[in-house]
């Protein structure tokens, strides 16, 4: 498992350090470039000012200089200054983290215990009433576009209830915790509504395979209690193939935080890359997109690991 | 099964009729009338106006046909892509195979949104594209057809990679080999059609995720650009206006909505058509 968890682990920096070359080239390419926003802030700046700028900054040198460069200062720690929050980067990124992670994290666990539920529900009497409806609401929410979703809860709990606020991640002046929790209900319920439609499909799927199974005709032939069965005998393994499918799954978890961070206007890192990108702000940009990418290969590295322990037929070693 | 057709049916006669019905009021998708503004349903304009005066139910026939079209042709671009990839690694194997697998695997794992936010920013008078190509509907329609190409290959890849595996070796493929056949002969008559089924399946099945993500990204405004008209732009204006007109929030997104819900029970229902396996209950 050390050697597995090695190995993965020199993968992720492979794939990020590629990432970091790729999104650095691309970011180039986005329109408007710090020098152009220097001298539009100036009219006197004078063409030998901007080749001194240029050379301050270099921006003169080749791409793969200048990569290697950001890449030297970002391994020291050092990934520059925000233009847009006025900031060092590091500051503006971790707060916005912890606000993320605590969205995902919610959502996460709550769509995935209403999953299992609405699963294990469904897979018990496959071809029933309760499971031809637990699937039509799946695929209504596979079908739902988050950002609607999100709409129509505004719509509904902040403009016509008024119950809930609608954006923001607490009041102005700050009102402890309670007010904290009051500002996340609308965006968990939008990110777990969002992620509950495949996570029960996958779930329904596992259980019916799991119970097909012929350990569990013997569990019952034994005489097991149908409560035991399903929970001791058949989640247990109907989780192995979950978790593959729940890894491969937190990609569309950020991207989903994205778009509800963005509605509810959520201080997360979704929001601070869509707003970093749309900006201009190529160090924040590139941090938060290499920071987003990193905390998914590593939720993908630890239900990996998951499944080591899972699945006894996978040797510990 | 026939009422997702039928829904989908309706939606896409009803998108395309939307030249016509401009006809009938009088106005078109794009006619701005500043003096009726968010007015209600009234026999000019049966769904009401927009901020801007503009005929919202012109403007939902137009969104439908955009989306439509993108979510067709970028269904099948993806598939192209998929399938070219997929050749390669199942007809190559080794590395190459290797390589290529890797990165379908890396591509699957990672959050696709955040990329394709930068991709879209790009400014391609950078790459050297003309300017006023790259204001032209033509690039704005091909580019979000690229970005979708770019993150929806991977299915197919898959699909016609084990295809290819499995048919690189027999007596066939190797008759044509024999025969002088050049590689790109092989791999387009001899092994492709063999992957036809479930590509075809897994393509139709793509549609209707493509036109979320095509919604999601006119929503975020990266997508088809004003003044032509998307469900997911329509949105993104209607979300400033909510406290004050919220049924132009709930027109377009009823529509993504029941084209995408129809989309996906259409392409379950092919699936297990095709499946004999996942038939029954």
């Amino acid at each position: 498992m050390i050697r597995f968890t090695a190995i993965r682990l020199v993968e992720i920096i492979a794939v990020l350090a590629l990432m970091s070359f790729v999104i650095y080239a691309l970011i180039g390419l986005m329109p408007g470039d710090p020098i152009d926003l220097m001298r539009a802030a100036d009219p006197r700046t004078s063409a030998a000012d901007i080749a001194r700028l240029k050379a301050i900054y270099g921006l003169d040198r080749p791409l793969i200089d200048r990569y290697f460069a950001w890449a030297g200062a970002a391994l020291a720690g050092e990934l520059g200054y925000s233009r847009l929050f006025a900031a060092p980067v590091l500051v503006v990124l971790l707060p916005r983290l912890v606000n993320s992670l605590l969205l995902m994290g919610a959502s996460f666990a709550l769509a995935f215990s209403a999953a299992l539920a609405l699963g294990i529900a469904a897979a018990r009497r496959p071809g029933s009433r309760l499971d031809a409806v637990i699937n039509l609401l799946s695929f209504a929410g596979i079908s739902m576009p988050s950002f609607w979703l999100a709409l129509l809860l505004m719509l509904l709990f902040a403009v016509e209830l008024g119950w809930l606020p609608a954006s923001g991640i607490a009041s102005a002046g700050g009102g402890g915790a309670g007010d904290r929790i009051r500002h996340l209900v609308l965006p968990v319920a939008t990110l777990t509504l969002a992620s509950l439609g495949p996570y029960t499909r996958f779930a329904r799927a596992a259980m019916r395979d799991a119970l097909a199974q012929a350990h569990i005709r013997t569990a019952r032939a034994k005489g097991a209690g149908e409560m035991r069965v399903v929970i001791h005998h058949a989640l247990r393994s109907a989780l192995i193939p979950l978790v593959t499918l729940l890894a491969l799954s937190f990609g569309g978890l950020v991207s989903g935080a994205l778009v509800t961070e963005t509605m509810f206007s959520y201080p997360g890192m979704g929001k601070l890359i869509f707003d970093a990108v749309m900006g201009n702000d190529y160090n924040l940009a590139l941090a938060s997109l290499l920071l987003a990418t990193a905390v998914t290969l590593a939720a993908n590295l630890a239900a990996d690991l998951a499944y080591f322990g899972l699945d006894p037929r996978v040797s510990l070693r | 099964m026939k009422g997702p057709l039928l829904v989908l049916g309706v939606i896409a006669a009803a998108s395309s009729s939307g030249p016509l019905v401009a006809v009938a009021l009088g106005t078109d998708a794009q006619g701005v009338d500043l003096l009726v503004r968010l007015a209600g349903p009234s026999a000019a304009h049966p769904l009401g106006t927009d901020e801007l005066g503009r005929d919202v139910l012109l403007r939902v026939l137009e969104g439908g046909r955009v989306s439509l079209a993108i979510g067709g042709i970028a269904a099948l671009a993806a598939a192209a892509l998929g399938s070219l990839i997929g050749l390669t690694a199942g007809y190559l194997g080794g590395w190459a195979d290797r390589i290529l697998m890797r990165a379908t695997d890396g591509v699957i794992a990672l959050p696709l949104l955040p990329l394709l936010i930068v991709l879209a920013a790009l400014d391609l008078t950078k790459l050297g594209v003309p300017q006023d190509w790259v204001q032209s509907e033509q690039i704005t329609l091909m580019r979000i057809i690229a970005l979708v190409a770019l993150v929806g290959w991977t299915t197919a890849a898959r699909l016609v990679r084990s295809a290819t595996l499995v048919t690189r070796n027999q007596d066939f493929v190797r008759a044509a080999r024999s025969l002088g056949a050049p590689v790109p002969h092989i791999l387009l008559w001899h092994i492709l059609p063999n992957a036809a089924g479930p590509l075809v399946v897994a393509t139709a099945l793509s549609v209707g995720d493509i036109i979320l993500l095509e919604s999601v990204l006119s929503f975020l405004g990266l997508g088809i650009q004003p003044p032509m008209a998307s469900w997911g732009s329509m949105l993104s204006n209607a979300q400033e206006l909510i406290a004050t007109a919220p049924l132009l929030a709930i027109y377009p997104g009823a529509m993504i909505f029941s084209t995408v819900m129809s989309c996906n029970l259409l392409g379950d229902a092919f699936h297990k058509r095709l499946d004999p396996r996942l038939a029954g209950p």
